[in-house]
């Protein structure tokens, strides 16, 4: 008798399932993205090596770039990837925070969402056609009604001063914030909805007014999100290269002003890698671009993990 | 009473600045459209813009067909890797994503979209230039498959998430294997959206430029083989747009002006059927 109950009971589970051949398939092709991640990595690594002995942790702080004493310094592309990358933040953050606001707000779409629709284009556009733009519309416009005022009037205030050129860190800065506007709102918008309804609804019960419930409980509470938002933008920022290579002028040295001349990290990889000659060059072109991938893949890592707590926050 | 109104009206104002600035971020996709038009119709309405190759400067009756045919050939292989691998993967994070491994998976693809893409060029410069000594179409297509790989993961995954989990035990039930669940029942469903997304990342490959800088390399001359070097349309709007002379220069406008339309049509068409198949997925 207490045979057969136990026999009833058994779970139907410990029937041996036949292996699931087609997970295993689909789980091993989906090794390749990772596989490549680690692989580009690798490589890099590799193929820096002579650079890598030669300079050593010099390579970081060395302001030399001199292809006849095949002596190399990342300095002054290290200087110009900050400068334009910060200052195009500076641009894009309190636009596309605002920009985010507004498509997060609940409710119709109707024009929020054409102007959707038109940041996402922003998005979608080449940056080849950013840089040709910028060359030839922007960096004359800018130098004519916005570099040559500020260095005529507050020339004295230190890195403003100088003699404006169109290609400059400004004006790479300006088409970076364009660039890294779309990132910024759209993954802002989203942290901004997954802030509780209630916590909304809840405000508005007690009388706010909709900037007061803006103001004083959304952005508060999606302020962890915004953030990595804002650093998934800098990621974006620091790894942009032929819009920037086509406006920043080009000149690997440190400049004193703006509206100078300068030069990035993926500016020089693109404008000299395939001239190079010799493994000391190559190599340390190669480790340019190591630093700048590692650089850009730790920014985008603690993008990540900001955005995807602040997001589980929120649903909680 | 007073107080309530200078609350009510910085409320309105907030948000008229905020509709300002959106304007304000809007602007620059205004000005980059009207002048990569305005600039560029001038090459495009010349017939032999689209049937001749590139010719030096001073040279009347240069165009941009081998840049073209260089664009799609590099593009479709990159294709004929990236999309399959990259649709299984996202099949795998979207029927088996639950596992530590998926959460590896993700992380990597979505590490990877903001991977530089010149360190992307020089992990293909060195993988393939360097052990055959010449710059080919192939080494450009590896590098824009890696580029493209990512975008397909994550596009696939959140289609085939859209398909109602009936559809799936209703196929289990009648005793089909996962994999013929999977591929004949759930794939077709999510086609739509799983196209839509391999069509964003052919668009996004066919824009880069810096990935074929120093593996496509460039070529003058028309070829069909991609075992040579080859030319694409961003390269020759980044080559010729900074050669002093006017006639290149209006070749990378007319170049630029072919890139933005197959983006623009691509984007915005793949949008609308998007918000078919979310509609179509609802009603389910």
């Amino acid at each position: 008798m207490a045979a057969a109950v136990d026999n009833l009971t058994r779970p139907v589970a410990s029937i041996p399932k036949p292996p699931d051949r087609y997970r295993t398939f689909t789980a091993v092709v989906s090794w390749a993205a990772p596989a490549a991640l680690i692989l580009i990595v690798a490589v890099l690594f590799q193929q820096a090596w002579p650079s890598v002995t030669r300079f050593g942790p010099g390579f970081i702080v060395g302001q030399d770039w001199n292809q006849v004493t095949n002596n190399f310094g990342a300095l002054p592309f290290i200087f110009g990837t900050v400068v334009t990358s910060a200052f195009a933040l500076l641009i894009a953050i309190p636009v596309g925070v605002a920009v985010a606001v507004l498509l997060a707000e609940p409710g119709a779409q109707g024009l929020r969402g054409v102007l959707g629709t038109g940041i996402e284009l922003l998005a979608a556009i080449p940056s080849v056609v950013y840089g040709i733009w910028a060359l030839y519309v922007l960096a004359p416009w800018t130098l004519v009604h916005i570099e040559t005022p500020i260095t005529d009037h507050l020339g004295a205030v230190p890195f403003l001063g100088g003699v404006p050129r169109q290609t400059s860190l400004f004006t790479a800065s300006l088409v970076l914030a364009v660039m890294i506007l779309p990132t910024l709102s759209a993954v802002s918008r989203d942290v901004i909805r997954a802030v509780p309804r209630g916590l909304r609804e809840s405000t508005v019960a007690l009388g706010a007014t909709w900037w007061e419930t803006v103001w004083h409980v959304i952005l508060p509470a999606a302020r962890a999100g915004i953030f990595g938002a804002t650093v998934l933008a800098l990621g974006r920022a620091l790894a942009e290269t032929v819009a920037v290579a086509m406006v920043i002028g080009n000149r690997p040295e440190i400049p004193h002003s703006i509206f100078s001349p300068g030069y990035t990290l993926a500016a020089v990889i693109a404008n000299e890698f395939a001239e190079a000659t010799g493994d000391v060059y190559q190599g340390a072109l190669v480790e340019i671009g190591l630093v700048l991938i590692l650089v850009t893949l730790t920014v985008n890592l603690l993008a990540l993990l900001l955005v995807h707590s602040a997001r589980a926050r929120a649903a909680i | 009473m007073r107080r309530n109104l200078w609350r009510r009206f910085s409320s309105s104002f907030a948000m008229g600045v905020m509709y300002a600035l959106t304007v304000v971020a809007l602007i620059p996709l205004g000005l980059v459209l009207w002048f990569t038009v305005s600039k560029g119709l001038p090459s495009v309405s010349n017939l032999e813009f689209f049937l001749n190759s590139q010719r030096p400067s001073g040279i009347p009756g240069g165009g941009v067909a081998n840049a073209i045919a260089g664009t799609a050939i590099i593009v479709a292989l990159a294709s004929l890797v990236a999309i399959p691998v990259g649709v299984l993967s996202g099949i795998y994070l979207a029927e088996y994503g639950a596992g530590r491994w998926a959460n590896w998976v993700r992380l990597a693809s979505d590490v990877l979209v903001g991977a530089p893409s010149i360190a992307i060029g020089l992990f293909a410069y060195a993988l393939v230039v360097v052990p055959q000594h010449h710059f080919s179409g192939t080494s450009a297509s590896v590098a824009l498959a890696i580029v493209m790989l990512p975008v397909v993961i994550r596009t696939t995954e959140s289609a085939v998430g859209l398909i109602p989990n009936g559809l799936r035990e209703s196929g289990l039930a009648l005793g089909l294997p996962r994999w013929r669940v999977s591929l004949q029942l759930i794939l077709p469903a999510a086609a739509p959206g799983v196209i839509t997304g391999a069509l964003l990342a052919v668009a996004r490959a066919a824009g880069e430029t810096a990935p074929v800088l120093f593996t496509a390399f460039g070529n003058q001359i028309f070829t069909l083989d991609p075992t040579h070097a080859m030319t694409t349309l961003p390269l020759v709007v980044f080559r010729d747009a900074l050669t002093p002379y006017k006639d290149l220069q209006q070749e990378a406008w007319g170049a630029a002006l072919l890139l933005v339309v197959m983006v623009l049509v691509i984007n915005l068409g793949s949008r609308w059927v998007l918000r078919r198949q979310i509609r179509l997925a609802r009603q389910l």
